[in-house]
């Protein structure tokens, strides 16, 4: 709770230093400008077309139920990679051979392009849903899978017997001495884990669905409307860097406060 | 009386052997020293009385009502703030605004400054650390305090500051000391008795009692009494010291 409030209370500051990304933001979309003058509006439009696009794009509602549908996919698919690979990982970060066993298995989950996976999931559960969130839950899972692994397996023995030197319940081990040093190797795979969902999501929906930002940004390639492409495009890094540096960054920069 | 009585102690890791037959007490206001080289199974008998290891064979019979440790590294925990550090294993017996002032106190009698108090163990330096482990220790006022060589990472001056602390408590409060080092003049300084344990296997092979009350050791006793070890016949074999 006290957390939560100082979470809330930095925020300001928070937004204030983010004044060095903003300006690299822009110059970026002075550079994208300078292309558009280069290349002509097919191959690169406007950031200005992009961004009514953009706008356009919000007033619809097929739009709307899209997005809706995308993200429930990717968040659908990472919670069940995100309860799946903790669950596993720290089970398995306890015992010597399920770690040892599963290192290969999960280098080669990794190693699998996602787009492989696609093609799988398209055979054996055709176009849709299910293909769609098994994918983003192979290719998330190993991530998290592996920080708990590490997690788990890292927990201080001297750090234990300094907390049964002083008869500490097992209540406030697992709080004080457990809980924190798991967390701090659990909540970054599982910021990396939504970040690699929601691109994988917008992959599987572009090869294997009819519905989705992944399916209209298909539909808009098959079309040549450039500027909605990359107006979904732009969506996409939207949400994302919403997540990940409004959401996720203020409590990320408060839990690893303790942090080198 | 609370005492502390280790009896025919033996102990193994696997099929080594790294006690035997270590038998000793320590009673209320005592401060023993086991002193031997580095890898002789010190910390193990530490542990084994702190009750962090299960006893296999022979008994330590504990009637001390409280313990506490102080250890070599200071083992504080990374996501804590220094106070949080302290009221550690007090928080759940006093609730948190009480444990805070005792923790808070605590600190400021280990010299501690208030800035110091909402830093997190990365920011303190290694001296301060130790004053966190300390403070950490004594904040449960304990009957009986395990120290496994806590000072022997530290400069002279806050070395000689930390012994003064235990010290104090020993005499004041009447606390019991088991402090384990392989510092003789260390031992010398703060003990009554000293054991001293040679290694492969652990085993006690002398005890010397110094008479001298604690609180009239001044330098000169001090730097005598080691010289008189340093010519110890055991102590220069255990340590295997060449002699001149």
């Amino acid at each position: 709770m006290r957390m939560l409030l100082k979470i809330i209370k930095d925020f300001p500051w928070f937004l204030w230093s983010g004044w060095g990304s903003i300006a690299s933001i822009l110059l970026f979309l002075a550079l994208w400008d300078v292309g558009n003058h280069i290349y002509g509006d097919l191959v690169l439009p406007a950031p200005k077309a992009v961004f009514s696009e953009i706008y356009r794009l919000f007033s619809t509602p097929e739009f709307l139920v899209d997005l809706e549908l995308t993200v429930e996919r990717g968040l659908l698919g990472f919670a069940v990679s995100l309860a799946i690979g903790t669950i596993l990982g720290l089970v398995g970060g306890r015992f010597i051979t399920a770690s040892v066993m599963s290192r290969p298995i999960v280098t080669i989950l990794v190693g699998i392009p996602p787009i492989a996976w696609i093609v799988l999931a398209m055979i054996w559960f055709g176009f849709g849903d299910m293909t769609v969130m098994f994918t983003v839950v192979v290719a998330s899972f190993p991530i998290v899978f592996v920080g708990a692994l590490q997690g788990s397996r890292t927990i201080e023995g001297e750090l234990s017997d300094m907390m049964d030197s002083f008869h500490l319940s097992f209540w406030q081990k697992t709080r004080d001495l457990y809980f924190p040093h798991l967390f701090s190797y659990l909540f970054p795979s599982w910021v990396s884990a939504l970040g690699m969902s929601w691109k994988i999501v917008i992959m599987a929906e572009l090869l294997s669905s009819n519905d989705g930002i992944g399916a209209s940004l298909a539909v808009a390639r098959s079309q040549l409307e450039t500027s909605t492409a990359l107006a979904l495009v732009s969506v996409m890094i939207g949400v994302l860097l919403f997540v990940e540096y409004i959401v996720l960054e203020p409590i990320k920069k408060e839990v690893e406060s303790w942090r080198d | 009386m609370a005492r502390l009585e280790v009896s025919e102690l033996n102990f193994y890791f696997g099929f080594t052997q790294i006690l035997n037959e270590i038998s000793f007490e320590l009673n209320k206001n005592e401060i023993v020293s086991i002193v031997g080289p580095s890898g002789g199974g010190k910390t193990t008998l530490l542990k084994l009385c702190g009750g962090l290891l299960d006893v296999t064979e022979g008994t330590i019979a504990n009637s001390f009502k409280s313990s506490a440790f102080a250890f070599q590294d200071a083992r504080l925990l990374p996501w804590k703030t220094t106070i949080e550090n302290i009221m550690l294993p007090i928080v759940s017996k006093y609730g948190y605004k009480e444990a805070y002032s005792m923790a808070c106190d605590m600190a400021l009698k280990f010299g501690l400054e208030e800035k110091d108090f909402e830093k997190y163990p990365k920011d303190l330096s290694g001296g301060m650390r130790q004053r966190v482990n300390f403070a950490r220790a004594l904040v449960t006022k304990p009957e009986l305090l395990f120290l496994d060589e806590p000072f022997s990472a530290l400069d002279i001056g806050l070395k000689r500051e930390l012994q003064d602390f235990v010290l104090q408590n020993s005499i004041s409060e009447g606390m019991a000391v088991l402090f384990i080092t392989h510092d003789i003049m260390e031992a010398i300084r703060l003990s009554d008795r000293i054991l001293l344990l040679k290694s492969d296997p652990g085993e006690v092979i002398k005890t010397y009692e110094i008479a001298q009350p604690k609180s009239l050791r001044d330098d000169e006793f001090v730097f005598e009494q080691t010289r008189k070890f340093l010519n110890d016949k055991d102590i220069l074999e255990i340590f295997e010291i060449k002699a001149r």
